[in-house]
């Protein structure tokens, strides 16, 4: 049963990649923010798969603070970006 | 071996986005690419199965280090070089 | 078997939607299309990838009592449940700084915030 979370993981890390692509083209600083929360969203799903494969129980702790503390970020760029900070 | 996969393609990140970081003239964009470094970072910790220093960086990294960025972007300019 | 069968489906559902939500953030033309399929479609991929995670976790508990696999499946469901609220906040958040820099939507017919106001 270990089998089929790792090359789900091996998957969204290499979706990871073709966000980047677009924090590299993007013509706004908008479409960045919106690049990084991308990256964000999967990187939770990947850290949450890697636990299980790993079968660490700890692992999933990174990821729950992870998911809260990416939000902080993301306000701060979205308060930028819409000029009232 | 899937596990060595990811491990290469999580350096590959680090590398480019280091690389990006370096590239871009806006700043906010140069922060936007510095918090996909650590984000990138965090992971390659966890893989080498230190999730305290991960769970350190992703404190720190991802949540205060990108608004510090941008709080000191605010008070100068965005692009580099002068100019504002 | 049948837990099997759901882990499987469930990691299926969850890889094919991130790879939608990323496909429509390379393809959209701007902030707002982009931003409609990148955060409905990681949000949803990733809330089923970590339903997998929760239905492994229940029914290794179930086999072996071993309280280490219920703990992996609730810590799971608080990341879960985290995810879904932070990605919606900060989305809405991106698509309202957005707005209010000016940036207007390609195609757009009609623009009801710039009637109503900031």
């Amino acid at each position: 049963m270990m089998d089929y979370f790792s090359p789900v993981a091996f998957i969204l890390v290499a979706l990871v990649f073709l966000a980047m692509v677009r924090l590299v083209r993007g013509p706004t600083p908008a479409d960045r923010a919106v690049a990084v929360d991308t990256v964000n969203t999967l990187m939770v799903a990947v850290l949450i798969l890697l636990g299980v494969v790993y079968r660490q129980i700890i692992f999933i702790d990174v990821a729950i603070v992870y998911a809260l503390l990416s939000f902080v970020s993301t306000l701060f760029i979205a308060k930028y970006i819409g000029g009232d900070l | 071996m899937i596990e060595t996969l990811i491990h290469v393609l999580v350096i590959a990140g680090l590398i480019i986005s280091a690389l990006l970081v370096y590239w871009f003239r806006d700043l906010l964009a140069a922060t936007l690419a510095a918090g996909v470094f650590s984000f990138l970072i965090s992971l390659e910790f966890y893989i080498l199965q230190a999730p305290d220093v991960a769970i350190s960086q992703a404190a720190i990294g991802a949540g205060l280090t990108t608004a510090i960025f941008i709080i000191a972007i605010r008070s100068t300019s965005q692009y580099e070089g002068g100019g504002s | 078997m049948i837990a099997e069968i759901l882990i499987v489906a469930c990691l299926a559902v969850g890889s094919f939607f991130n790879i939608l939500g990323i496909i429509g953030l390379l393809r959209f033309p701007d902030v707002y299309t982009r931003m409609h399929a990148t955060t409905k479609m990681t949000t949803f991929g990733s809330v089923f990838t970590a339903l997998a995670v929760i239905i492994y976790g229940v029914t290794a508990y179930l086999d072996s009592v071993n309280s280490q696999y219920a703990v992996l499946a609730i810590h799971t469901l608080i990341a879960a449940v985290a995810l879904a609220f932070t990605n919606a906040l900060g989305s809405h958040a991106i698509a309202r700084g957005a707005h209010r820099a000016g940036i207007k939507p390609v195609q757009a017919v009609v623009d009801r915030l710039e009637e109503v106001g900031p």
